[in-house]
């Protein structure tokens, strides 16, 4: 195919394009991670841009030496786990009945699941009722269960699962599965793909959720990452409450908001580059028109 | 039915409850979930007509009629974020409704595999950031002593407060998503890039068709139900806003062009304690975002015939 001379001056436009959308989109990183580098005279004459000047990693030795900040990490993975569990499961066991077709209920079921997309109780009768009705206060379940199913997960799960061969459930049924042997031994092993799209997507949902927690948690040593970083970046804390000595407290105070941010976004920005098309193929199924 | 290879299930419903009542029996608990935590939430607006005293009681005490409407309707302050809340979202929606257009087909046209596969790596990334870090990320690249205000400074101009200057307030908003948002709004187009017939651009090509015409006179038709609904969606969702981000953006000084309805709404309910009153201006606010995208989906059915439901 020959490339004519537009062609060429067009791909070096896109080219240029592209490359600065990589360098905005990357920027705010490099900053903070040079910024949680750099010392705190080089911070507050605003000398960082791209790269940590006069280097240190005080703060971040101080960060981890108390044993808060794992404290927070910890309540995250439990409420990571524990929220996954119950939502995922919850999930493909609505999903799969409401992808029978042959059900004839389904009529009535599928615009009851769908109808929650454009119309919610709102913030304030939700509020009452898992605070004051259910009291679910200072719980992990006020956290966990109030969003565990949502409608458009059980629209993706039902997309995925009807497009499922059929043939396969008919001869386990010819082997004498019932039907829950089917869904666990057959159905579910064959949406490995989907399980684990949801799986992520419940994951980093709770690792990034704070408001909840700041609606329903009162005591603080229950708190998730998400909050407590909330609570670093707003309310300027005071440096020795991290546990950093009197000379430290200048240092941590410029870096440790930077500091903070860098420990928390770490994990999803690790596991993001090997998982990301998981969540691409999620929202691809979820597209197409339950 | 002649003619039909369906074969309608014609058996009373009773019988055929009995009959597939395993596969029923899966819903029981969802359904129930769903009444719990969806439906009476929903049905718990009705102390927008009514006393809450607080307590368990979720469905109030006793009837009011439209007082708590009548009273948010005199509030200067719920107009503002009325007003304010239409300004956000749909500026926002102008703004990056045709960059994300624009820049999925700048995607499409990268013709190496890799470097495409990199493109959208990087720029899903700030979708999966915590909106907590978001708005630490904006404050400290807004900072006095930020690089925003470092290259200002090289041009002479004095370090701006950005955060608590209530013109920049929106300006804040709509970059930020831009930047959070841009890629991953890419998504859905792709796909449908994806699924347009090869045929159509060699037939184009052959004909002679620049680049641009190509994605004029076949990208762009070949998308356009997927533009469509996105649209749809988009305007229904025009009363809504970033409630997360603007909670943690705004602050006393800028109220005057932050506050919007959700954060008006947690601020006179979950801060003030007035339940009553906060459910009534949410109330309100979630039958506008229904009848918008109601009346969204009627026009792109009538005109494009793609519609959401």
């Amino acid at each position: 195919m020959k490339v004519s001379a537009s062609s060429r001056i067009f791909q070096g436009f896109n080219a240029l394009i592209m490359t600065l959308v990589i360098f905005f989109t990357l920027y705010p990183f490099i900053y903070l991670i040079a910024q949680s580098f750099s010392s705190e005279a080089a911070v507050y004459a605003g000398k960082v841009s791209f790269y940590p000047v006069d280097f240190t990693a005080l703060t971040y030795k101080v960060i981890l030496s108390k044993p808060d900040f794992f404290r927070y990490y910890g309540n995250t993975l439990l409420y990571a786990a524990v929220g996954t569990l119950i939502s995922v499961t919850a999930t493909a066991v609505m999903a799969y009945p409401l992808s029978k077709e042959k059900l004839r209920l389904n009529k009535f079921f599928i615009p009851f699941v769908l109808f929650t997309m454009y119309f919610g109780g709102g913030l304030i009768p939700n509020y009452i009722l898992v605070a004051k009705t259910l009291d679910m206060r200072d719980t992990i379940w006020a956290l966990v269960i109030p969003g565990a199913i949502s409608a458009f997960n059980v629209i993706l799960m039902k997309t995925f699962f009807s497009s499922l061969p059929n043939e396969l459930e008919e001869s386990a049924k010819v082997d004498g599965l019932d039907v829950y042997g089917i869904f666990l031994r057959i159905t579910l092993p064959l949406s490995k793909p989907i399980i684990a799209t949801m799986v992520l997507f419940v994951v980093v949902g709770i690792w990034n959720s704070w408001f909840d927690a700041s609606l329903y948690i009162q005591s603080k040593e229950k708190w998730p990452v998400a909050l407590y970083l909330r609570q670093v970046i707003e309310t300027a804390i005071s440096p020795t409450e991290i546990g950093a000595s009197s000379e430290q407290t200048t240092q941590i105070a410029a870096t440790v908001k930077s500091a903070a941010m860098v420990l928390t976004s770490l994990p999803i920005i690790c596991i993001y580059p090997f998982v990301q098309k998981y969540f691409v193929q999620g929202m691809m199924i979820g597209s197409v028109k339950g | 039915m002649e003619g039909s290879s369906k074969v309608f299930d014609v058996s009373p419903l009773w019988k055929h409850v009995r009959k597939e009542w395993k596969l029923y029996s899966f819903l029981v608990l969802p359904i129930i979930y769903f009444l719990i935590f969806k439906y009476a939430p929903m049905i718990g607006n009705v102390i927008a007509f009514r006393k809450y005293r607080g307590g368990p009681n979720f469905l109030g005490a006793e009837w009011v009629g439209l007082q708590y409407f009548k009273m948010f309707m005199k509030d200067p302050t719920f107009w503002r974020a009325f007003w304010n809340n239409i300004f956000l979202s749909a500026s926002y929606l102008i703004v990056r409704f045709p960059l994300t257009l624009i820049f999925a087909l700048l995607i499409n046209e990268i013709r190496r595999l890799k470097l495409k596969k990199f493109v959208q790596t990087v720029s899903y990334l700030p979708h999966f950031i915590s909106m907590v870090i978001l708005a630490g990320m904006v404050k400290e690249m807004l900072a006095a002593s930020g690089p925003i205000n470092a290259l200002l400074g090289k041009f002479g101009i004095e370090p701006i407060s950005f955060i608590s200057l209530p013109e920049w307030f929106p300006s804040i908003y709509i970059s930020s998503g831009i930047w959070q948002g841009l890629g991953w709004g890419t998504i859905l187009y792709l796909a449908a890039m994806t699924g347009i017939n090869t045929e159509l651009y060699e037939a184009a090509r052959i004909d002679g068709a620049s680049r641009f015409r190509l994605a004029w006179h076949v990208t762009i038709p070949g998308i356009l139900p997927t533009i469509m609904t996105l649209l749809i969606l988009d305007i229904g969702g025009i009363m809504g806003s970033n409630f997360e981000k603007v909670l943690l953006l705004y602050n006393p000084l800028t109220y005057e062009t932050a506050d919007v309805i959700s954060t008006y709404v947690y601020r006179m309910g979950i801060t003030g304690g007035n339940f009553s009153f906060a459910t009534a201006v949410g109330l309100f606010e979630g039958v506008i975002g229904l009848i918008l995208v109601t009346m969204a989906n009627t026009i792109s059915k009538k005109t494009t015939k793609s519609s959401l439901w």
